[in-house]
């Protein structure tokens, strides 16, 4: 308890150290001026010895004294005021009662401080980035939008929830995992298997393949929510799990993957937590539609905006292993993507007993 | 003719026919043959009031409704058209009244209506009088090459048969020649079969006018207000002839006075002889006929105008016909040859002083009179040639709210939720036609005015415009064609035609109007964003000092932070340079001519006209008192009109001109009340 109280102090003292910026400025008539790290491309580098996505030192002024920006300032001002508010009451809450707690009209106007929840998120970003400070540390929850099923014990507020003993629907992970909240008490599994859709996850669930296999399973419904991805993170580290992925076989798979091995451009900074450079992609791989002798037509026309980021995947500095170019060239030659419910073509259990089994065997991924 | 045969099924001509063709055939197919003496029998002539009764949509008399402006419009051209004649200023009173047998009737519901025109003109002489109200195609303005708002000769006339035909009333004149003649009474119906005048009454009477002349109509009719109404048509009556003081009685509600707010005449416009390249080969014809000169090249120089005798002459070389041979034994293929020769022969374009356009100051001045806006300009363009006929297009507008109705809406200030926004209105601009200073109402879709503005590509002067549509926005674009002849779609006179030659005129003109219109939005524009910038700043000062402040746990010197900003604010917003921007500082609309600018600290531009209006007041309504003090804009530098209201300090008087350019505005029908 008390390194909590002492850590929350330290992301209070970095908030309010915000109003000094603006009053110290003030005082040398100098126009108040906050420094942002980019979130962008450009100020992101892959370090291929961590295999992960760190973020430069590229900084943005945001000033106040800047027609384009004023807005901008007077929004971090207010939302950094709502984030104290939450560390000195130690009450946590999600990014939309952020926007609406700072959503007012100003004075003598028809504007409204923030128009849309659009314009409130970044601004968080924003202040996790430049105040190095973590969301969790922020108190602000992202969606609880994630399933874990498997032989794993976890301590919550002190009841004790054993994964294994929850039928097919499994425990539904906490945005915040960190160990002051959610403690990991046993785990006896193999591996980790984290699968993009909620959907093969319940079949997977259903089937018992956790069981038969000894392993965990994770969803995180399309791109894992923060959560999801910092639980896998520790289960690897602290249990020392392998983590495979399964995903659809299109670009966008293909992205939740490395998200989940190297980091977000956006979050880079908090890939050093995050991320598991040591995932494996289990599948679907564009090889697998031959060797596992799906028919074409279940197969999707890659659209214009496939192909387009397909080929910005093919350009990212954590794709250009040998293996990943292949995969990518293979995809876009065929022209189609597939998805992992097409599997369901040759029967509505292959995935649990044919396809993963196989994979599992013949150690056919890629990393 | 196919109706005629069947009628006369039963006479006896078929007889022969159908015993030479058998008894059978002819059941199986009943044809009547008609004989050429019958058919010759049964032709006679049409009496050119008997064609109107059967076609009266022809000269605009299709519905109740537009009948009703039909006779308004007939009644005012003409007394216009006589009091400009004569050189004198014109005055206007138009009444309608309902009139109904007993019970009193809502004029929405009325189906009959009494039309009174009175105006101040020259009168006309007694022995005229049946023949110009009860005689279609009588009339003194079609032989003329001169503009003029009538052409035909039908107007006044098929306005009063349409009264005779829907009520069986007579019109009714009162002309009075001069304060020494004495006024004559007259009722009037017209033989529909002769085209010839039924005088009814004629007596001398007592007349309080001491000139002029008085129509009264009875005509079947429907009034409703809005688009294409009586209303409509005097208002926009009012903007292309601010030299004319107009008086409205309408059926219900108070009388509206249009004042005079331009004090000239507008010159009056001159006869011309035809120019060669404008007439058809049959009216050539016509003419050789009807000449007074005794030889061809005598002719040519004499009744066309821009033809020299030396032209003459080598028109006649050319077209290989004795320039001393009579023009009456001029015919066949040499009169065509003569015709395609002088088509072919460069002539120079007729004269142009024949026209009198309306002028960029007095067009102006009916736009700023009329209409609620922030932005006026007016374009006149040099005179041009279509057919052989000169004319003179002008186009004007007008665009924004006066600041003071911009100010209203802004009241109620509600916090706006998601996904609300302003709630800007997608109004589309208004078109105003106008051919010889006639407003047009009907057919917009048709004429080549709205064809032009279409056509013209908004977007480029900085106002929204979908794909073939008019402009967005608050704007009222003003179109006037003058001419000694308008080339009209039809008889009723409601469309322009498209002829390249005005197409293109119209649309150089709407595009200088155009670019004065850019001009000025942008220079508002770049005055709100200065304006902005600076309130921006102000805007949130408030909300970072009170975050900072909760941020700090209230402990804050939230006034000395504040102030700090402020100035911080103040001076990077470049202070007076702003003020500058802003038009603070009173320059004038550079690179603007005949513009008037109305923003909230007052008017410039051609501020004289705006004080016209103003001054114009006094005579129609005396007692108004604030009208008495009629400051010129207190930002006129050059001190031009200001000299006069010095003496009427009364407070109010630096209270901006705009506070009483409205005042007329309330009297004249607003655009705002509709």
């Amino acid at each position: 308890m008390a390194t909590k109280q002492k850590k929350t102090t330290s992301v209070e003292k970095k908030l309010i150290s915000l109003a000094d910026i603006v009053i110290a400025a003030a005082d040398r008539s100098k126009d108040p001026t906050f420094a942002i790290p980019i979130r962008a491309l450009s100020n992101v580098s892959f370090n291929e010895r961590k295999g992960l996505i760190e973020m430069g030192s590229k900084k943005q002024a945001r000033s106040f004294f800047n027609v384009g920006m004023a807005k901008k300032f007077m929004q971090t001002v207010l939302v950094a005021d709502a984030l104290s508010e939450l560390q000195r009451a130690d009450l946590t809450t999600s990014l939309r009662e952020i926007y609406y707690r700072t959503k007012h009209t100003i004075q003598d106007s028809h504007e409204n401080t923030f128009d849309t929840q659009d314009e409130s998120d970044p601004v968080i970003e924003d202040l996790e980035v430049s105040l190095a400070a973590l969301r969790e540390e922020l108190h602000v929850r992202a969606e609880n939008s994630g399933s874990i099923v498997g032989p794993v014990v976890f301590g919550d507020d002190g009841d004790r929830v054993d994964c294994a003993k929850l039928g097919k629907g499994g425990y539904s992970v906490p945005s915040i995992v960190e160990p002051e909240y959610l403690e990991i008490r046993r785990c006896t599994a193999d591996f980790l298997l984290l699968v993009e859709k909620g959907t093969q996850w319940n079949r997977l669930s259903e089937d018992k393949f956790w069981r038969r296999y000894n392993c965990v399973l994770l969803t995180g419904n399309g791109q894992p929510p923060r959560g999801v991805r910092r639980l896998a993170r520790r289960l690897h580290e602290e249990h020392k799990l392998p983590v495979y992925v399964l995903v659809d076989n299109d670009p966008w798979g293909y992205y939740i993957y490395s998200v989940i091995k190297q980091g977000s451009i956006n979050l880079a900074f908090e890939s050093q937590r995050m991320a598991i450079p040591k995932a494996k992609f289990i599948g679907l791989s564009s090889a697998d539609p031959e060797r596992y002798e799906l028919p074409r037509n279940v197969g999707i026309k890659l659209n214009e905006k496939d192909i387009a980021r397909a080929k910005e995947l093919m350009n990212y500095q954590w794709f250009q292993k040998p293996a990943w170019q292949a995969e990518i060239k293979r995809m876009l030659t065929s022209g189609l993507k597939y998805e992992l419910d097409s599997l369901a073509n040759k029967d509505f259990q292959y995935l649990t007993k044919k396809y993963l089994p196989r994979k599992l065997k013949e150690k056919d991924w890629i990393d | 003719m196919a109706i005629a045969r069947s009628v006369s099924k039963s006479a006896s001509v078929a007889q022969p026919v159908s015993e030479s063709a058998g008894p059978k055939k002819a059941a199986a197919k009943p044809v009547q043959q008609v004989t050429a003496a019958e058919m010759g029998a049964r032709q006679r002539e049409i009496s050119v009031s008997e064609f109107f009764t059967k076609n009266r949509h022809l000269l605009g008399f299709d519905n109740p409704r537009k009948a009703l402006l039909t006779c308004v419009k007939e009644a005012v051209d003409n007394a216009l058209d006589a009091c400009e004649e004569a050189g004198i200023l014109p005055e206007v009173t138009v009444r309608l009244e309902v009139v109904s047998n007993g019970e009193p009737v809502a004029p929405s519901q009325a189906s009959r209506f009494r039309i009174t025109v009175t105006d101040n003109g020259p009168g006309i002489v007694r022995q005229h009088i049946p023949r110009i109200f009860a005689k279609l195609l009588y009339g003194s303005k079609f032989h003329r090459m001169r503009m003029s708002r009538g052409q035909q000769g039908i107007g006044i006339s098929a306005a009063g048969m349409y009264g005779q035909l829907t009520t069986g009333k007579p019109v009714k004149i009162i002309s009075r020649t001069g304060p020494k003649a004495t006024a004559h009474y007259f009722e009037v119906q017209i033989d529909t079969k002769k085209n010839e005048p039924l005088v009814h009454e004629n007596k001398q009477i007592e007349w309080s006018q001491p000139q002029g002349t008085q129509v009264a109509i009875e005509v079947e009719g429907k009034y409703q207000k809005g688009r294409a109404s009586v209303d409509e048509w005097l208002e926009q009556t009012s903007i292309a002839n601010p030299h004319v003081r107009l008086i409205y009685y309408p059926p219900e509600g108070e009388a509206k006075e249009y004042p005079r707010t331009y004090h000239e005449l507008p010159p009056s416009p001159r006869e011309i002889k035809p120019h060669p390249y404008g007439i058809e080969f049959g009216m050539l014809l016509k003419m050789l006929q009807d000449t007074k000169g005794h030889s061809v090249s005598g002719f040519l120089s004499a009744d066309f105008c821009r033809v020299s005798p030396q032209l003459a002459d080598e028109i006649c070389k050319a077209a290989k016909v004795s320039p001393h041979m009579k023009p009456r034994d001029l015919k066949g293929p040499a009169a065509e040859l003569l015709y395609q020769t002088i088509q072919n022969t460069k002539i120079m374009a007729p004269p142009t002083n024949c026209l009198s356009p309306i002028g960029e100051r007095a067009i102006l001045s009916g736009l700023y009179k009329q209409i609620k806006g922030e932005f006026y300009t007016a374009v006149s363009r040099p005179p041009a040639v279509y057919r052989g006929n000169p004319f003179i297009i002008e186009a004007g507008l007008a665009f924004g709210h006066r600041p003071e109705d911009q100010a209203k809406p802004k009241q109620p200030a509600m916090p706006k939720a998601e996904g609300e926004d302003d709630g800007t209105d997608s109004e589309l601009a208004r078109v105003i036609r106008y051919a010889n200073r006639v407003p047009l109402l009907y057919q917009q879709s048709a004429c080549s005015t709205f064809k032009a503005v279409l056509g013209t590509s908004w977007k480029n002067y900085g106002v929204t415009q979908s794909r073939g549509a008019l402009p967005g926005g608050p704007m009222v674009i003003f179109v006037h064609m003058a001419s000694v002849w308008v080339p009209f779609t039809s008889e009723s006179k409601e469309a322009i035609a498209d002829y390249d030659e005005i197409q293109k005129e119209i649309t150089l003109a709407l595009r200088e109007c155009g670019r004065r219109l850019g001009l000025f939005l942008r220079r508002r524009e770049r005055a709100a964003s200065e304006f902005r910038r600076r309130n921006i700043f102000e805007l949130y000062i408030e909300e970072v000092v009170e975050a900072c402040n909760r941020l700090k746990g209230g402990t804050l010197a939230k006034e000395k932070l504040k102030a700090q900003l402020h100035k911080i604010a103040t001076s990077r917003t470049g202070g007076l340079k702003t003020d500058e921007a802003l038009g603070k500082t009173g320059a004038g609309p550079e690179g603007l001519p005949h513009s008037i600018i109305v923003t909230a600290e007052g008017v410039e531009g051609e501020i004289e006209l705006a004080t016209q209006v103003q001054a114009s007041v006094v005579p129609a309504a005396p007692t108004t008192a604030l009208s008495t003090a009629a400051p010129a804009a207190p930002k006129d530098k050059k001190g031009k009109a200001s000299q006069t209201s010095l003496s009427a300090d009364r407070g109010a008087t630096d209270k901006k001109p705009k506070g009483k350019s409205a005042k007329p505005g309330k009297h004249a029908a607003p655009r705002g009340k509709k």
